[in-house]
């Protein structure tokens, strides 16, 4: 057997292996092609053969020929074969092809479920390890589907390396099967915890993947990211954890405040520059979406600045370059923070490397200012002319027209400069952004009516020399300034020199081989020259020059009349017809120049975007109705309307609409709109249109600044916007020396003043005035192509994006329809594989099950181990204390009471869990006084000492007690059974009554507090209220719902040092019922006090706080506890003690919880609460304390209020809905609320009730 | 996300190619001739990322890489991934190569792409970062080879030896990749 295995490889050793294969490539540099060819042949040889070895070598070559470009997918199934092979040697070499080569549209995929799900769960973790990398590459919906179970059995795997994983390829799973989220989300969380760090690491780095493309779905992980942030070292988890953070801070502002601390922490202390970077990138996220400015962060600022200044500075280029990347986002928010370091990055303009000098200009964008604005441009212009490669020259470019157009022009002091450098710009060869340049040519010469003489004689010499700018006629290239450079000359005729001359220079020739829609502009421009050339010869008897010009038209015209271009033609003959009009009137000595300069009289204004918006619509005129009938649905294309100027993408051919309905119509429409609006060409079709409107009102409202020209200035020829530098520095001189003169007189006149302030200051921003002012239109204009500043939200994301599947809600608890699909008995083989799904199952479940009996059993060892140290101490006590049986019997009455409340507890609904959970969040975040809970148990466990309990008077604990009763009633069963049972009976009445009679107290005090108050016009309102009180000390309290967990109320207590001794050793005890305990520090007993953590001199208050655990809150309760102290004086200390009764009442349970009015309705109108009401007679108040008394003692909020009603609405910290209409008449306030827990609402109505009845 | 690991040299001959999304043949050596194309005409001590590159790239997207001696190690990333640590993961990468061929040069990868893979599979699982510890990545990585070894047995025998006699006689050894002084950040 061994040898024939030994022959079996021998033959094999002298096929090719990959080797070989390698080597022999490299061997025939010259005939490559032939010889993979032929090799490909021997492989497809080797593949018929039943070795698995051969084949297994045959496909790693394949895997190496596919990387050389070479298609091996049709050798998909002899790789699945490989993959199936039991030795590992080959299965790896399966995998490997299969994850190179495979992807969705492979059929054979389908093949490999039941071969992947059966090495997954093979016993040796690299087959199991092997498969989920390959999976990872190749995975389908529909293994992801199949497999979605196991790979989620494996999260739990024994070994971390399979855990890890399987963590992460989940992600793969959840992109390609999103239903699979939900059920696999809890373990997936439960991984954030992994003992393993490889395996933590993997989880958040699926999760924070999850959370990039759907942050707020993640919001509620924060605290437990918040705990890893602050406890991992791994440098790679801090890293993603720092990133996702910066993701969800820009949705919970809060978080960002909690944020910033350990963020500037780790930025201080950590070594490692990519998670300093990282840090600071979060910080500035959060210093983003807390861009209300709020001054302490101004230190944060300065601290992120200061450390990407490091960065920049550094001589390593990637530093430089991250540097930059994040400065400018700083710059978005804080744009003076980085203006102070604008030396450093003009510096790193002139770096060699071309990333780094992109960054650099991003951040340009906000280092301009007036005075700097020129010499960064003449700067970046110097860079243009070196510029090698047009990507770089075309990024130079649109910065700097960015940089120029920025807010209005804003900094532009001289527009004739801005003009000269946009004719320089047109000089760049091969640029696409000519339609960009013409844009702006256009848009200064409308808006800037000083600059239009100069621009135009500007645009009369590009005109002139446009055979420079033909070379490129491709779409968007330079040509595209002739567009502007024609409109501009023929808009503005009047202010041509020679219009003659330009007119030729229009219809030259050439001209016919520029695109169309410059050709249609270029054509009827022509006939705007020629009506000025006509109005300028009018005068002259002449009259030669104005025929010459006809003639010239008539000459020239015929050649755009046959122009392929629609438009072109339209025009061109129409004004040719006209000419030859023109010219028989002419011949008849007919004074037309008028006549003719009216058809394009008229001056253009500009307009806003939405001007078209303030112009009423007219009586009686739908917009949206029909004129004609619609068409037939197959000529509805020919019927869109389309722009004056037709522009050339319409005539691509648009993909059929078959169906265009009202909707789709209104849609384009908008579309058009919003095209038009952009599209600056779009304002010349209007001038005809605007006349129209001229007499509406809408226009005139529109502001239009006047301009005031300072500056005259004439220069012929082409531009050198240098020349411009220049004088605006002569200019700028003069200004400044009119004003120091103008200062100087001021401060002759206030010298006693603090005169000498502005003495040689630098020359501010404000002190430069622009030489021309922009026609602004103030009002819209900025929303002209302002980009979304907000992430897009899902309805613009790319319908086929894969993670839009993935927005799914996690808190929600899970359905059943939910669960994973488990395999079911489908392939025969599946039958016999021991990988079944259902065994899996039990497998899975079983060490659950254990673990958790486990649980339990050792819980009942403790109970039993409780229980008898009780019983022996019972005994005890028993024999020796007489009196405390009597007290033991009194207490025999609770476990009655216990038992419904347990049942209570049951009955919270499931859903409550959710909500639970986002209020979690709100209580982490909010808790800026209250440290969150789990550390304040720190706290208070740190502060609380174990000592021996001075036993709270007699009564011990509940839960004990009940055993107690327990034990004592069997033992004593038939002896005391009656007796107990009377003395039972006489406890209850009197504790019942002394129940009742504390309550009482506590309640008036609560109101006399309230009363007091009341009498001020808004009443200043404290919800603490008094707890116990003796000569020594007084104690007020106040319960809030603690957000973070469901089951738990914080208590906070003052303590006030009444005497004149000092106090302390204070310890806090409560005697636990069922349904609420105190929260302990771990390891000591149910019955010891906590420590209060301060001692009381004399006159001093300070306030402690205590968790609560609580299970069923739709009842009030009171619990009893008491506080034992050291009262020392100089020579003597005492013990004292103070009793007092905790009131938990259902108000303490409700959170004040925003809601908004949509969100209310819908509540209301689910059907899912019950309603109650009260009626309150004779309140005597406004009716906006009684809203504000029921918010502060209620902690209601307000969701709507109309006159003398109002809509409140409040949460209990398990998630109970609570909604209040409060209505007042006279003296009646009639309150009617609905509640998802009736009980709830009644105590809290009954709560209301009290805080008013004394009013 | 790693959008697609690319190794290629000095001429833009591809070493290893992964890609976590699909791409056919063609568009693929499309990719890696661009990439070359892009990488390749920067100077040595320019910053490590670069972006563009029209067919793999789109604004979310960068290249990181590091160039060894005659290999370009390049990283395709989005923005979820923090750009110093995929420079770290490259070098970390590459040392482990070293470890694992011991002084890796050029026609370790030439010969041996399946192990590169084998190895990339450690450390980089489907676009994610599976594990950033060499000693973690080299122990799984031996203790799959030992078990090809144990598997192979008696049969590997001959056929080591023949490869050995094969290997006799390959070109003369280029120098190693160094990785010597780029200090991990």
């Amino acid at each position: 057997m061994a040898l024939k295995i030994v022959k079996g490889s021998i033959d094999r050793m002298f096929d090719k292996n990959l080797q070989d294969l390698v080597r022999g490539i490299r061997n025939h540099k010259e005939d490559e092609a032939k010889y993979i060819s032929t090799c490909i042949d021997e492989i497809k040889q080797e593949l018929k053969q039943d070795n698995i070895a051969v084949k297994a070598n045959a496909v790693c070559k394949l895997t190496y020929l596919q990387m050389l470009g070479y298609d091996v997918s049709w050798a998909a199934f002899n790789i699945v074969e490989v993959m199936s092979s039991s030795k590992f040697t080959y299965k790896r070499i399966g995998y490997l092809a299969a994850s190179q080569c495979f992807h969705e549209s492979t059929d054979v995929i389908m093949l490999t479920t039941n071969q992947i799900r059966k090495d997954l769960s093979s016993p040796n973790q690299y087959d199991t390890g092997v498969a989920l990398t390959g999976l990872s590459c190749f995975v389908t919906p529909d293994l992801a589907r199949d497999l979605a179970n196991d790979i989620m059995t494996l999260m739990s795997h024994t070994k971390p390396y399979i855990r890890k994983k399987a963590v992460l390829i989940m992600y793969k799973v959840f992109l390609k099967y999103p239903e699979s989220l939900r059920p696999a989300f809890p373990r997936l969380k439960e991984k954030l915890e992994d003992p393993d760090p490889g395996v933590q690491s993997a989880a958040v780095n699926v999760i924070c993947e999850l959370a990039r493309r759907n942050p707020k779905n993640y919001l509620s992980l924060a605290p437990l990211f918040f705990k890893l942030m602050t406890s991992s070292t791994n440098n790679w988890v801090l890293i993603k954890i720092i990133k996702l953070f910066g993701a969800l801070t820009p949705l919970e502002p809060r978080l960002g405040k909690k944020l910033i601390e350990p963020l500037t922490n780790l930025i201080h202390s950590t070594s490692a520059m990519s998670l300093l970077y990282e840090c600071v990138n979060t910080v500035i996220a959060v210093l983003i979406s807390l861009s209300s400015g709020m001054p302490n962060h101004s230190a944060s600022i300065q601290l992120c600045v200061q450390k990407l200044r490091i960065l920049i500075e550094d001589s390593d280029q990637n530093l430089k370059y991250l540097g930059l990347l994040a400065m400018s986002k700083i710059l978005k928010t804080h744009p003076k923070s980085v203006q102070s370091h604008k030396d450093l990055i003009l510096q790193c303009l002139d770096d060699k490397d071309e990333s780094i000098r992109l960054r650099a200009l991003d951040l340009l964008y906000g280092m301009v200012s007036k005075k700097n604005l020129m010499e960064i441009v003449k700067k970046l212009m110097l860079h243009v002319d070196k510029a090698e490669g047009t990507t770089y020259r075309d990024e130079l470019l649109t910065k700097i027209i960015d940089i120029c157009s920025q807010s209005n022009y804003q900094y532009i002091t001289n527009f004739e400069w801005y003009i000269s450098i946009l004719v320089e710009l047109t000089r760049l060869e091969g640029t696409r952004h000519g339609h960009l340049i013409a844009s702006q040519m256009l848009d200064v010469a409308i808006r800037v009516k000083a600059i239009r003489a100069f621009a135009v004689a500007q645009m009369a010499t590009l005109l002139d020399n446009a055979h420079l700018l033909t070379g490129n006629t491709q779409r968007n290239g330079i040509c595209e300034v002739l567009y502007a450079a024609a409109w501009i000359c023929g808009e503005f005729s009047e202010h041509l020199e020679n219009p003659m001359q330009t007119l030729e220079a229009m219809l030259r020739p050439k001209m016919a081989t520029l695109p169309g829609h410059i050709q249609a502009v270029y054509v009827q421009n022509a006939a705007k020259l020629f009506a000025t050339v006509l109005k300028g010869e009018e005068g002259n008897t002449d009259g030669t020059a104005a025929q010459e010009a006809s003639q010239l038209m008539i000459d020239r015209l015929p050649l755009f009349v046959q122009s392929a271009n629609l438009e072109v033609q339209e025009r061109a003959s129409c004004i040719l017809q006209l000419v030859k009009y023109i010219q028989k009137l002419q011949q008849k000595d007919v004074e037309v120049a008028e006549e003719v300069d009216a058809l394009f009289a008229g001056e253009l204004n500009p307009v806003a975007p939405k001007a078209q918006k303030k112009v009423p619509v007219p009586e009686g005129l739908d917009l949206d109705a029909w004129i004609n009938e619609p068409p037939s649905e197959s000529e509805s294309e020919d019927e869109q309307p389309k722009a004056i100027f037709a522009k050339e993408e319409s005539k691509h051919s648009r993909p059929r609409h078959t169906e265009v309905d009202e909707k789709e119509l209104a849609r384009r429409r908008e579309a058009r709109k919003q095209e038009q609006a952009n599209n600056p060409f779009y304002i010349k079709a209007s001038p005809s249109s605007q006349k129209v409107y001229q007499e509406a009102p809408g226009v005139e409202h529109i502001p239009v600044v006047q301009i005031d020209l300072n500056v005259p200035l004439k220069v012929p020829g082409l531009p050198m916007s240098d020349q411009y530098v220049k004088m605006e520095e002569e200019r700028r001189q003069k200004e400044r020396a009119e004003k120091k003169k103008k200062e100087k007189k001021k401060r002759k006149e206030k010298r006693s003043g603090r005169g000498k302030k502005h003495d040689s200051a630098p020359e501010s921003e404000e002190d430069i005035t622009p030489a021309h002012m922009v026609d602004i239109v103030t009002e819209e204009m900025p929303e002209v192509g302002m980009p979304n500043a907000l992430p897009s939200d899902d309805d613009e994301r790319d319908p086929t994006d894969p993670h839009k599947a993935l927005d799914i809600d996690l808190d929600r608890p899970l359905a059943d329809s939910e669960k994973l699909p488990v395999r079911s008995h489908r392939a025969t083989e599946a039958q016999k594989s021991p990988t079944d799904g259902e065994t899996e199952n039990a497998t899975l479940q079983e060490p659950k099950k254990k673990s958790s009996k486990e649980k339990r059993d050792k819980k009942k060892d403790k109970e039993r181990d409780r229980k008898k140290s009780k019983e022996e101490k019972k005994k005890k006590k028993h024999k020796h204390e007489d009196k405390e049986e009597d007290l033991l019997g009194g207490q025999a009455d609770e476990p009655v009471l216990q038992s419904e409340e347990t049942s209570q507890v049951a009955e919270p609904p499931t859903s409550s869990s959710t909500t639970a959970e986002v209020s979690d969040l709100d209580f982490w975040l909010s808790n800026a006084p209250v440290p969150s809970n789990t550390q304040e148990a720190a706290t208070v466990a740190a502060a609380a000492p174990m000592p021996s309990v001075t036993a709270p008077d007699s009564e011990p604990d509940e839960p004990k007690d009940t055993e107690m009763e327990e034990t004592k009633s069997s033992k004593h069963k038939k002896k005391k059974q009656k007796k107990e049972k009377e003395e039972k009976e006489k406890k209850k009445k009197k504790k019942h009554h002394h129940h009742h009679h504390h309550s009482d107290g506590a309640g008036e005090e609560s109101v006399q507090n309230g009363t007091v108050e009341e009498e001020e016009p808004l009443p200043p309102m404290s919800n603490y209220c008094l707890l116990a009180e003796n000569s020594y000390i007084k104690m007020v309290y106040d319960i809030q719902g603690n957000l973070q967990d469901g089951s738990q109320v914080v208590v906070s207590v003052i303590f006030e040092n009444k005497c004149s001794s000092f106090l302390k050793s204070m310890e806090f005890n409560v005697l636990d019922s069922l349904n609420s305990k105190l929260q302990r520090p771990e390891g000591s007993g149910p019955h010891d006090g906590l420590v209060v953590p301060f001692q009381l001199p004399p006159g001093v208050s300070n306030e402690a706080r205590f968790v609560f655990t609580v299970q069923s809150i739709v009842m009030p309760q009171k619990l009893k506890g008491t506080l034992t102290f050291i009262v020392k004086n100089e020579d003597d200390s005492t013990h004292e003690k103070l009793d007092f009764k905790l009131h938990f009442t259902c108000t303490s349970y409700l959170i004040t919880t925003p809601c908004y009015s949509d969100a209310f309705a819908k509540l209301l109108e689910s059907g899912d609460l019950k309603s109650s009401s009260i009626r309150l007679e004779g309140v005597n108040m406004p009716f906006h304390h009684l809203l504000a008394r029921i918010c502060f003692h209620h902690h209601f909020s307000v969701v709507e209020r109309i006159d003398s009603c109002a809509s409140m609405y409040s949460r209990s910290i398990q998630g109970h809905h609570v909604c209040l209409l409060v209505k007042t008449s006279a003296q009646t306030v009639s309150i009617d609320a609905k509640c998802d827990e009736p009980t709830l609402l009644g105590n809290v109505l009954d709560e209301i009730k009290q805080t008013f009845s004394q009013c | 996300m790693i959008k697609a690991i690319l190794i290629f040299n000095n001429h833009g001959k591809p070493r290893l190619s992964k890609f976590y999304e699909h791409y056919n043949e063609d568009t693929e050596q499309q990719i890696i001739r661009e990439t070359f194309h892009l990488v390749s005409k920067r100077d040595e001590n320019v910053c490590n990322f670069l972006e563009g590159g029209l067919l793999i790239g789109g604004l979310d997207y960068k290249l990181i890489y590091r160039h060894y001696a005659t290999l370009y190690f390049v990283f395709c990333v989005d923005s979820s991934e923090s750009e110093l640590g995929i420079l770290d993961l490259i070098q970390v990468f590459v040392e482990t190569l070293d470890k694992c061929f011991e002084n890796v040069c050029e026609l370790d990868l030439i010969f041996h792409v399946d192990k590169v893979h084998h190895i990339l599979a450690e450390m980089v699982m489907g676009g994610m970062v599976l594990e950033t510890n060499m000693n973690e990545i080299i122990t799984q990585v031996d203790a799959q080879n030992k078990m090809e070894k144990s598997e192979a047995g008696i049969a590997g025998a001959p056929a080591r030896a023949v490869s050995a006699v094969k290997n006799m006689n390959l070109p003369e050894m280029p120098k190693n990749i160094n990785i010597g002084d780029i200090s991990i950040k």
